[in-house]
């Protein structure tokens, strides 16, 4: 595709320079969170001097902190499951069908993504707690599916339109019905849309802080709202904050690295 | 956040007025007509005034921003009376509905 | 061009999805819209107060200056993550390992809680002890984002390019894998340029997923709160308070429900517009090359 000596030479520089400043920031955090405060504070190093695992240690042992990143990951596993389940059948009903006020529906799902979730902090909370939800992991993975079940219909629409639909007709007149043709044909063809489209429900659903906050108190507090508490503490706790930040960013990278496949495999147009 | 959240709970559910609930009746009655209508008589896409070919549906949703468009700019930089904003709204639905 | 059958079962499906959106979209939605015509003193003790609320932030000239930095700021973003976003995806190896790890290294920002941004841009730009922060000011150029305002301003738009810009690079990247290999065999038969390429077979392909990012990337740059928060609290003076400091300032911090609300509504309102135009002419010009 790109044959040629210096243009391959260009646009690598381009590249090592892009991930230079997307790492350096990244790795900044890393520095901190092994440094002592006194490090930090006292003076400029590139690379920490003394390395101390002590602000993790706090993290691991004390459950105030670790129990912030297991409801974190508990509603945000909840949020991606009914996303992608009530998407499902909807990106189809839309890639497949034309019906009454289909363009409409399309448009007003996305005007929610768009919706600043600050308007709908009060309401959410009277919302949530007439049905006595306050503080529970459903609460926070209900509220984060205004914005990712549009999202998820959006994408997978998007990744469904790509399948020949003659693969359909040729399912029914075979005899199958809709329920197991979905289930049997046509998910394995998407699965490539449903790990994107889940990484993106994760995604969003994780590093979503407001909504997370005002609907939980104690029982289901999200991490990034425990990270907060250092701001507070007698002056600031960098390396304790650096040492939450970097914890933070390990499931997400866990997740990236089981749908990378299916990212760069994409939509496999071509084979089907 | 807490002092808000204390107060949310104890606001009356959704609060509602008589004139937000007879705005919301009246945008339900319109969606429920539109409904009937593009069932006794499919729409036809076509090209009026506006840039882009549109259907009924399109027309009402961009005769509905336009109306509240109407009435923000007759709220914040006029001090005209909110019903000539309203007539005005009608004037520009019908226009967008019949020549859009 | 669109032959895809008519049939309203098709609703059943979409059903389950329509419930779940209506509950959590259209009541807070009509609760704001109630809120924003009342003076809510307290429980069970509010006011009938008309247009009052709206009147009044219309004409706030607060509202007026945040509302142009977030214009400047959205219009920033975009100019600068859509070409660069697409410039990478461009770039990054196709295939292999290699692949993956890229993958894998440009997806970090994206998976950063928002807040967790804005402290990591606190500890790599502060002049005293981030790396960028210090170097900036060792070569002779003063710096300081949290007194200076052109730097604050600086400073969260080049954060938000290192946080948004992979959204972008990923979905460009689907989109051109999803070219198969013969259009560039064929490509390269007619002698084709890397221009022609790109301009024929590539940008075309790249159109779903290029709105699909123009549109997020618009509508979450007009949103934009966690990360300068953090970052800048909106500050120095007003320089970083966009759209939703401003709206949180009203709502949480003063706690007028009334003007939060009818706030809340014209800003809902002129990103339903700015979305639907977008929307619209993008769909529009799909059809038109599809004709």
């Amino acid at each position: 595709m790109n044959p040629t000596g210096v243009g391959f030479k260009k646009r690598h520089i381009g590249l090592i320079a892009y991930f230079v400043f997307l790492l350096l920031p990244i790795y900044w955090l890393l520095a901190m969170s092994v440094k002592p405060n006194q490090e930090i504070l006292g003076g400029f190093s590139l690379f920490p001097q003394t390395i101390t695992f002590a602000n993790y240690v706090t993290i691991l042992t004390d459950p105030s902190w670790y129990n912030g990143y297991l409801n974190s990951i508990q509603y945000v596993a909840l949020n991606t499951v009914i996303s992608l389940s009530v998407a499902l059948p909807a990106a189809y009903a839309f890639s497949r069908y034309r019906f009454l006020g289909d363009k409409h529906m399309f448009f007003w799902l996305l005007t929610n993504r768009m919706a600043p979730p600050a308007v709908f902090l009060l309401p959410f909370f009277q919302l949530y707690s007439t049905f006595g939800l306050i503080d529970t992991h459903i609460a926070v993975a209900l509220a984060h599916c205004l914005f990712n079940v549009p999202l998820a219909v959006w994408i997978l629409e998007g990744f469904m339109s790509g399948v020949p639909r003659e693969i359909d007709e040729t399912a029914y007149i075979d005899g199958y019905g809709f329920p197991r043709f979905f289930l049997t044909i046509f998910l394995p063809l998407i699965r490539a849309g449903i790990g994107v489209t889940a990484f993106f429900c994760f995604m969003f659903s994780w590093v979503e802080l407001l909504l997370a906050r005002t609907l939980t108190s104690v029982d289901a507090k999200p991490i990034a709202a425990t990270m907060t508490r250092t701001v507070s503490a007698a002056g600031m706790d960098w390396g304790l904050l650096a040492a939450a930040g970097v914890l933070t960013i390990v499931p997400g990278a866990l997740v990236i690295w089981f749908v990378r496949n299916y990212i760069a495999k994409g939509f496999a147009l071509g084979r089907v | 956040m807490d002092i808000a959240s204390e107060l949310a709970t104890e606001l009356e559910w959704m609060a509602w007025t008589g004139p937000t609930a007879a705005f919301f009746a009246g945008i339900a009655l319109i969606l429920a007509g539109m409904t009937v209508w593009q069932t006794v008589s499919p729409t036809v896409e076509r090209r009026g005034f506006l840039p882009m070919p549109t259907t009924r549906g399109d027309r009402l949703f961009i005769g509905l921003l336009g109306s509240a468009y109407i009435h923000l700019a007759t709220v914040g930089f006029t001090d005209l009376n909110l019903w000539i904003a309203f007539g005005l709204s009608l004037l520009w639905m019908a226009v967008v509905m019949r020549f859009g | 061009m669109d032959n895809r059958p008519h049939d309203n079962k098709a609703w059943f499906l979409v059903l389950p999805v329509f419930l779940i959106v209506a509950i959590s979209a259209i009541i807070p939605l009509m609760t704001v819209v109630n809120y924003s015509v009342q003076d809510i003193l307290g429980p069970f003790q509010r006011v009938f107060v008309g247009t009052e609320w709206f009147e009044q932030v219309l004409n706030d000239e607060r509202l007026h200056g945040a509302f142009l930095r977030q214009l400047v700021f959205s219009g920033c973003v975009l100019l600068i993550q859509i070409p660069l976003g697409i410039a990478i995806a461009l770039t990054l190896p196709a295939k292999g390992w290699r692949s993956s790890l890229c993958l894998v290294l440009v997806a970090l920002p994206l998976l950063i809680p928002w807040n967790v941004v804005g402290t990591i841009w606190q500890l790599y730009a502060r002049p005293d002890i981030g790396m960028a922060g210090v170097a900036v000011n060792a070569l002779g150029i003063p710096y300081n984002y949290t007194s200076n305002a052109f730097d604050a301003w600086l400073t969260v738009l080049i954060m938000d390019v290192w946080h948004w810009t992979p959204l972008v690079i990923l979905l460009c990247f689907a989109g051109l894998r999803s070219i198969p290999e013969a259009f560039y065999q064929a490509a390269k038969i007619d002698g084709a340029s890397a221009w022609a390429v790109f301009r024929h077979i590539q940008l075309p392909k790249m159109r779903r997923v290029l709105t699909i990012a123009i549109l997020l990337r618009f509508m979450d740059s007009f949103m934009i709160y966690t990360e300068p928060f953090v970052l800048t609290g909106g500050g120095p003076g007003n320089a970083t308070t966009f759209l939703s400091q401003f709206l949180a300032q009203i709502a949480v911090g003063q706690f007028d429900l009334g003007p939060a609300a009818a706030f809340s509504l014209i800003y809902f309102l002129v990103i339903l517009l700015l979305s639907w135009v977008f929307y619209t002419y993008i769909t529009h010009t799909d059809r038109e090359d599809a004709r």
